[in-house]
């Protein structure tokens, strides 16, 4: 009989944890399939962040390190100023990222670190049972904002593809979901395009994909989708931020399209007679 | 060997030992007094072909260090008392993944921001843990600007021979003295294969993961035996010590470390030209703890009893204690906030223990 459809080689065969709606399972798969697919299953070393992502250092079959609470770009960070011919990624949610982690991600950013950093946001700590996140929508309600998060005195949501595509470091940033075959296709090829970006060392690469969590949400998965596309999408408008000029070849290779080294704007004393 | 001294920087040394040991990887941020490691190894480790990256905080640099060292290189990080508070959720990680790496404390007086002076406040911290769960480092107190050198070179070894953090526990006096160092040609490195680093499959039927989150309780406590079982063999082998004149049965036994027994040595001399017999037990090792030689003093007649010299309210004194276990008195001489004692303060003690006036107790 004719094989139609596999398991990528990508994952490993341990079941996910992750509840059922939640994204989690999607794009843990197109990381994986696109690794297959550009043949760095073998030489990838992925780092785990804390969270509901914490044991995707079992669930990805590249070589994976498990990262404390935010520290993720920190310690791809180290991996990848050894192994500079290597894809190193990062995979995190919104509240290791975007709160406890705000300092990694941003300087890994205008360092220009040669990483990827997959993120995933959505609005809410998953893990711990659903607090209100930095990336956690105005009047949303969680079990740490029971009347709807108040910018009064909770603030507002942090948009993190919009600021950190500020960075001159950062060379390729967008903003995908994958709530329909449309939208997984489009996050795939981001993710792609954001590892050859980091394959041809143009800089810093990230793709935040915007993830439902029913159970936290308190939402069927059908409806969680649904949320997310009237409310987190309004919040998080999906697109390119950083990089969307940016072209390859058919053998991923950079041809042409605006990178850090070329196109900072930052004053260069050294260069200043 | 070769033999040719040249005049260096204590931090300096520590920068010049660890690129000599082969490690290529220093992550830092700035803190005063280790500065000089930093400024070094933003040049030296660069020349060397290998990664200085100043990080944005003492946490994103031990968590590079825990990268690099994931993947399989030798990696350190330096800092002084208040960045190695931060850096202790790194260090907790490292021992929990079992990672080789290099973590230099150049002391400086606390708590908190405290001061820029030398101290040796940072003992408990060091020895006993310092980050959350059960685990132990390897540390290692220097006294001179030679053995600084010495000492990293093995540091980094033990490291990788055991999968542990190892310390270099300093303090602001010894990272900032010059003093003559005379460097080996070749250094003793150690290549120990690191099957387990996480530097891409390499071929392997299975993915490499770093990790120190077991969920499943029978598994951690597993792991945490196992963890337990090492630290007992690194406890079993790897105890260095110096004894100072201890052969000629001493009266009085000093006990002191790095800086303090650097002082603590002309005291020796001092009381012997006053005709009592004053004798040193140096740990080397802060953890694994000599306790044994401390021990064997205790159980010599003409011991009558110990004093400990630290720069701080008497950390170390405990562990002095316990190995003597109430077989002698253990007295104590401390000064905190950055200053050093002064020969003469000890002198006074060890006379009045002689006479027999002194009370045990600490610093107050």
């Amino acid at each position: 009989m004719a094989v139609v459809f596999e398991p990528t080689k990508g994952l490993t065969d341990k079941p996910f944890h992750y509840c059922p709606g939640c994204c989690h399972g999607i794009i843990h798969r197109l990381v994986a399939e696109t690794l297959v697919e550009m043949d760095a299953l073998e030489t990838a070393v992925g780092v785990a962040s804390v969270g509901c992502t914490y044991n995707s250092y079992e669930y990805l079959a590249c070589d994976m390190v498990q990262a404390a609470h935010g520290r993720a770009p920190a310690v791809a960070t180290g991996i990848k100023r050894n192994l500079k011919d290597k894809i190193v990624f990062t995979y995190q949610g919104d509240g290791d990222l975007a709160s406890i982690g705000t300092a990694e991600i941003v300087h890994a950013a205008a360092r220009g670190e040669k990483i990827t950093v997959v993120f995933v946001n959505n609005a809410v700590y998953g893990m711990t049972s659903g607090q209100m996140a930095p990336t956690t929508l105005v009047g949303q309600v969680t079990t740490t904002s029971p009347w709807g998060r108040n910018p009064e005195t909770q603030g507002y949501p942090i948009n993190v593809s919009e600021f950190l595509s500020q960075l001159p470091g950062a060379a390729y940033v967008e903003r995908v979901c994958v709530t329909d075959f449309k939208n997984i296709n489009a996050a795939k090829k981001a993710i792609k395009k954001a590892f050859t970006v980091q394959q041809n060392n143009l800089g810093f690469s990230l793709v935040e994909v915007l993830s439902t969590c029913p159970t936290n949400w308190g939402k069927e998965p059908l409806a969680a989708m649904e949320w997310l596309k009237e409310n987190m999408q309004k919040q998080y408008p999906l697109g390119c931020y950083k990089g969307a000029d940016l072209v390859f070849d058919e053998n991923g290779k950079y041809v042409s399209g605006s990178i850090p080294a070329t196109n900072n704007n930052c004053v260069n004393v050294a260069e200043v007679k | 060997m070769a033999q040719k001294r040249v005049l260096m920087k204590g931090n300096e040394v520590i920068a010049e030992a660890a690129i000599r040991a082969g490690c290529r990887n220093y992550f830092g941020y700035p803190i005063t007094p280790q500065t000089e490691v930093m400024h070094y190894m933003a040049k030296k480790m660069v020349e060397a072909g290998g990664n200085f990256v100043q990080a944005e905080s003492e946490l994103a640099a031990i968590n590079m260090v825990y990268g690099a060292a994931s993947a399989g290189f030798r990696a350190m990080t330096s800092s002084s008392s208040p960045g190695i508070s931060l850096k202790q959720e790194g260090i907790s990680y490292i021992a929990g993944a079992e990672l080789p790496a290099v973590v230099v404390n150049i002391v400086r007086a606390g708590p908190g921001l405290g001061g820029i002076q030398p101290a040796q406040g940072d003992y408990f911290q060091a020895t006993k843990g310092g980050g959350h769960g059960d685990f132990r480092n390897i540390v290692i107190a220097p006294a001179s600007v030679q053995e600084i050198y010495e000492l990293v070179v093995d540091a980094f070894n033990l490291a990788d021979k055991y999968r542990m953090m190892v310390m270099i526990m300093g303090d602001g006096t010894l990272g900032q003295m010059m003093e003559p160092v005379a460097f080996r040609d070749e250094e003793p490195i150690e290549n120990i294969a690191k099957p387990w680093a996480a530097c891409g499959r390499k071929g392997d039927d299975f993915h490499h993961t770093i990790t120190s989150i077991y969920i499943d309780p029978d598994v951690l406590e597993k792991k945490n035996i196992e963890l337990q079982e090492k630290y007992k063999i690194v406890e079993a082998n790897e105890v260095r010590y110096e004894s100072v004149c201890m052969d000629d049965d001493p009266e009085i036994v000093i006990t002191a470390f790095s800086t303090c027994s650097r002082i603590s040595r002309n005291v020796i001399r001092q009381a012997r030209d006053m005709g009592i017999k004053v004798g040193m037990i140096r740990p080397i090792t802060l953890w694994p703890f000599p306790s044994k030689p401390i021990a064997e003093a205790a159980d010599m007649p003409s011991v009558k009893g110990f004093i400990d010299v630290e720069l701080n309210a008497g950390q170390m004194i405990e562990d002095v204690r316990l190995a003597v276990n109430g077989k002698k008195p253990v007295y104590f001489h401390g000064r905190m906030g950055g200053n050093l004692p002064m020969q003469k303060e000890i002198l006074d003690k060890i006379v009045a223990i002689h006479e027999g006036t002194l009370k045990e107790g600490g610093i107050v």
